[in-house]
């Protein structure tokens, strides 16, 4: 690698006038289209800018703390994203608490305990999981692990009650279309994404290193302790906020399971509701009014940064990795 | 502590693949025995078969004995781990785990075995260091990473590491063959000490190097390509380097060898 590179600096370095047509065009090539990418989120971010200011000049309601989202007398907006902020977080660290140690679990299995038969295949059907359409996790979700998680959530609302995260809800519990069973549902769809990415990154530790650690008496839980965890470490936390990334954007699963509630969010993991996402889209027949379509978009927008933050920190997180 | 090993008849096998065939030889405890033949005639898995850590390798076997003060390490009520606490490995390349503390990787082999008395730990540690002629370059620096040492620095550590346990045998594959001049004659200095406590077997390329620090030497040999390295002689290391009895040993010590 550094061997080619060095060399091909010499070249260009070394015989200063001399120009190959195809080296110029290529470089041509890859800087337009890296410029294009950069000029194409800026021009998105400016759109949606654009759109949403005059809705959010004429917004009556606290756009930030405000937990109403009336859009339907254009003269009287009142939109705020309190709540939409509030279930989408809550749903996407749900199924990141659910999914991360699950997907770890997996990884290692894949990669040090599963017999080398049935790693490829068992890695495949994992793989596989990431095919299935949201549409379908969101009817699976709201038709059979719904009902079937309804006891279960009557159960932790029952003995847990206490505890703000598993108070009563702002919908009936009956068939848990709730922020509890999104979760769950999300937590399936991150499994593939966390992973796939872990799954990798543990092949990678050095043998070299593995073989220290078992010379010294390790035993294979304790080899993976000392090695395989520490150097997958910052790949694993990178894949669960990719997947985040991932949960926090998703839309039909999410609007097929929650349950709409007249009633503000009380911050329960049985309330329902909307995400960013699925309001959004639920809202598609208003958008033929600029100014109820502008307080979607500026709440797209808030959606847009927090995911935005959330690839940025795992971008950092696996940087670090690599300066290591 | 130091202990013998005696092999009997050992074939290793990488699947279907005989790799060695059919050695048996003897290491008196407090001794330096030297591997050493062309590349690919077995030296590395001979000695990875001495500490179990042969079986790592998916697919790969052993057949006879090897005992380690007249009990076999492969009898079936052996637990493999229980054999690489008691019998050390050092590797070509240096293999700190780089994200822990120089201090900690030294007694990463203690911690395994349960030891967490911190006293007790820092004691060993300054032991083992010293132990390896590294104490006085790191002494000032115990908390940084152990990837953060030249390779030098980090060969003699992963030494250290070894010996933190008190192992009955250390096990040594080309310690030397990433490292400077310098660093060598620090590491076979080193391995003249330690074999006052440890029966070391040492795999090395360098001629001199084997002359320099071992009592007996076994060469290995291969009669070809995908043929099983086999063990020519084992003998004492000034006879093995002035008079061999095998032609063939006398042939590859001189340069005359292929
Ligand atoms: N993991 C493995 N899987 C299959 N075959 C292997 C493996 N490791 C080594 N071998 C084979 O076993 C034989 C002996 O290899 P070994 O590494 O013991 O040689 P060596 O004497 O240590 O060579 P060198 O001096 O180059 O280190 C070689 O033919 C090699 O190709
Ligand atoms: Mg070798």
């Amino acid at each position: 690698m550094i061997g080619a590179m060095t060399e091909d600096s010499g070249q260009s370095g070394g015989r200063a006038g001399v120009r190959r047509p195809g080296d110029s065009i290529f470089r041509a090539l890859t800087t337009g289209s890296g410029l294009a990418i950069v000029i194409a989120i800026g021009l998105i971010g400016i759109f949606l800018l654009i759109k949403a200011v005059p809705s959010l000049v004429a917004d009556k309601a606290n756009f930030l703390f405000s937990p109403d989202f009336i859009t339907t007398d254009p003269t009287n907006l009142k939109f705020g994203i309190r709540d939409l902020f509030v279930v989408t977080v809550l749903s996407s660290l749900v199924a990141l608490v659910i999914a991360m140690p699950i997907a770890l679990g997996i990884a290692l299995f894949l990669t040090h305990y599963a017999p080398a038969r049935l790693s490829r295949p068992f890695a495949y059907i994992v793989d596989l999981l990431a095919a299935v359409p949201s549409i379908v996790f969101g009817l699976w979700g709201a038709q059979v692990l719904g009902p079937t998680l309804e006891p279960f959530e009557t159960w932790l609302n029952k003995v847990f009650g206490w505890f703000p995260l598993f108070a009563n809800g702002n919908i009936p519990l009956a068939g848990a279309g709730t922020i509890f069973t999104v979760g769950v549902v999300l937590a399936v769809m991150l499994l593939p994404i966390i992973t796939s990415v872990t799954r990798e990154v543990f092949r990678q530790t050095p043998v070299m290193q593995i073989e220290g650690a078992l010379a010294l008496g390790a035993t294979k839980w304790e080899m993976l302790r000392t090695t395989v965890l520490p150097f997958g470490r910052s790949g694993y936390i990178a894949a669960s906020m990719l997947g985040l990334g991932r949960a926090l954007g998703e839309t039909v699963a999410v609007l097929i399971i929650l349950h709409a509630s007249p009633k503000p969010s009380g911050f329960s993991l049985f309330d329902g509701g909307y995400t960013f996402a699925s309001k959004i889209a639920s809202a598609a027949s208003e958008f033929s009014q600029p100014l109820p379509t502008g307080a979607y978009i500026a709440a797209g927008l808030v959606l847009f940064v927090l995911t935005f933050i959330v690839n940025a920190a795992a971008r950092s997180v696996a940087g670090g990795k690599v300066h290591k | 502590m130091a202990k013998r090993i005696d092999v009997k008849d050992l074939n290793i096998f990488y699947g279907k693949f005989h790799a060695v065939d059919g050695v048996t030889l003897a290491v008196p405890p407090r001794s330096v025995t030297a591997f050493i033949g062309p590349s690919g005639c077995g030296k590395s898995t001979v000695l990875r078969s001495l500490n179990r850590m042969h079986e790592v390798t998916p697919g790969a076997r052993v057949e006879g004995k090897v005992l380690l003060d007249g009990e076999d390490i492969y009898a079936s009520s052996v637990d493999p781990v229980e054999v690489r606490r008691t019998i050390g490995m050092v590797f070509q390349r240096p293999n700190p785990f780089p994200t822990m503390s120089i201090r900690d990787n030294v007694v990463a082999g203690l911690k395994l075995a349960g030891v967490s008395n911190r006293k007790q730990l820092n004691e060993v540690a300054e032991r083992s260091l010293r132990g390896a002629n590294l104490w006085a370059e790191v002494k000032d620096r115990l908390d940084k990473p152990g990837g953060s040492l030249s390779g030098g620095q980090q060969q003699r550590l992963c030494i250290a590491r070894a010996i933190a346990v008190q192992p009955d045998v250390l096990l040594m594959d080309e310690p030397c063959s990433a490292l400077d001049p310098i660093s060598t004659l620090a590491i076979e200095d080193l391995i003249g000490e330690l074999k006052k406590d440890f029966t070391i077997v040492i795999v090395t390329h360098n001629m001199q190097q084997a002359a320099r620090v071992s009592d007996q030497t076994a060469f290995f040999n291969l009669a070809g390509v995908g043929q099983p390295g086999k063990l020519v002689e084992i003998d004492d290391t000034e006879k093995i380097f002035s008079n061999p009895n095998q032609q063939a040993t006398e042939d590859y010590i001189s340069g005359r060898f292929g």
